[in-house]
């Protein structure tokens, strides 16, 4: 299934970036896809992007909001909510183990054999502060004296816009190097930061920092695609701690808001206790769960 | 009397979610949002990624 997995990975990779043409137009890819909205974190200045980064399409949205109804525009992120919820409905943060290049990029990373270090579980909240306030209230409340509020997260920390549009475009584009400043080497440090940190930990910033996996975990509990427990089959050997990239501890939380569905643990677990589900349904060719009522029943009897 | 295995139940939550949020992405579709994000998503946001 991991091995599945990866390829799945790569080909949302090579959809959500599949403008190849970009080193001779040295811009980006300007056509209709950009309509559709990228599951994953992916920048939509990315010079081979072909869809819109839901984070940075909201934040835009969000920033222009009193502008666009002071034309008499409605555009309060309807569409671009609309697609995230669908999204997080349908799988939630299944997207960041199956479909996110900036996910795809960190476990890479971390294959680099070293020693490893986990992660203090409270830092895992930083995400949803930054959802709340980088992505939401300071875009809408921010804002300068013509009205425009800015893309906060986008501007101030996102690292996978420093890596597939600031950096790429700095090398297409010789006329953008005379504006690095100081905001792009904050930005810089940040990618650095958590490049570095993805060799020794896995996934640092989808545990810690990104906005759209603590969107689509709002939805952990649910979601249509989901990891199921069968308590009783459990025996609480803990192999599925040990194995989850997000830290999770399956057997305790089944509904784990960093579940990212990546069924590592599935394929640890000696006693098929985890299963994937749709809309409740065991998925066929699955480990059925016990069912506890009935057995229970048998030996009170 | 036998009850239903709960595991056997088919959760609605799911599909009145995504419901939901198909129909908030068809009101953004009849407000026009999608030809703004058009327009946002084919331009350079400098600021956006550090630059300017």
């Amino acid at each position: 299934m991991e091995f599945v997995r990866k390829w799945v990975q790569a080909l949302f990779f090579l959809l959500t970036n599949g403008y190849w043409n970009f080193p001779v137009t040295k811009g980006i890819y300007q056509g209709p896809l950009k309509v559709i909205c990228s599951p994953g974190l992916n920048c939509y200045s990315c010079p081979a992007a072909t869809s819109y980064c839901p984070l940075g399409a909201l934040q835009q949205l969000l920033g222009g909001i009193r502008l666009a109804l002071e034309n008499g525009q409605f555009f309060v992120g309807f569409y671009v909510i609309g697609a995230m919820g669908a999204i997080g409905s349908f799988v939630g943060r299944m997207i960041c183990g199956w479909a996110c290049p900036f996910g795809l990029f960190q476990e890479l990373l971390n294959k680099i054999p070293s020693v490893t270090f986990s992660i203090w579980r409270p830092l895992r909240f930083i995400k949803y502060g930054l959802l709340l306030f980088m992505v939401v209230l300071l875009p809408l409340f921010a804002v300068d004296e013509f009205g425009l509020g800015s893309t906060w997260f986008c501007k101030y920390i996102c690292p996978a816009g420093t890596l597939e549009a600031g950096l790429p475009l700095l090398i297409l584009q010789s006329s953008l190097r005379s504006a690095i400043g100081l905001l792009f080497y904050n930005k810089l440090f940040i990618l650095i930061a958590f490049t570095v940190w993805s060799v020794f930990t896995s996934r640092p910033f989808c545990r810690t920092a990104c906005p759209l996996g603590a969107f689509y975990g709002l939805f952990s509990k649910i979601k249509l695609v989901k990891l199921r427990l069968a308590p009783e089959k459990c025996n609480n050997c803990q192999a599925c701690h040990s194995v989850c990239p997000m830290g999770v501890h399956f057997n305790e939380s089944p509904d784990d808001m960093d579940c990212i569905t990546c069924l590592a643990c599935s394929k640890a677990c000696k006693t098929n206790a985890i299963s994937l589900e749709i809309g409740g349904m065991p998925l066929p060719g699955q480990a059925q769960p016990c069912r506890p009522a009935k057995t229970a029943r048998v030996h009170h009897q | 009397m036998t009850k239903r295995s709960p595991e056997k139940k088919i959760r609605k939550a799911p599909f009145v979610a995504i419901f939901i949020f198909l129909v908030f992405g068809a009101i953004g579709i009849s407000l026009g949002e999608p030809s703004r994000v058009l327009e946002q998503a084919t331009q350079i946001c400098l600021s956006c990624i550090g630059i300017g």
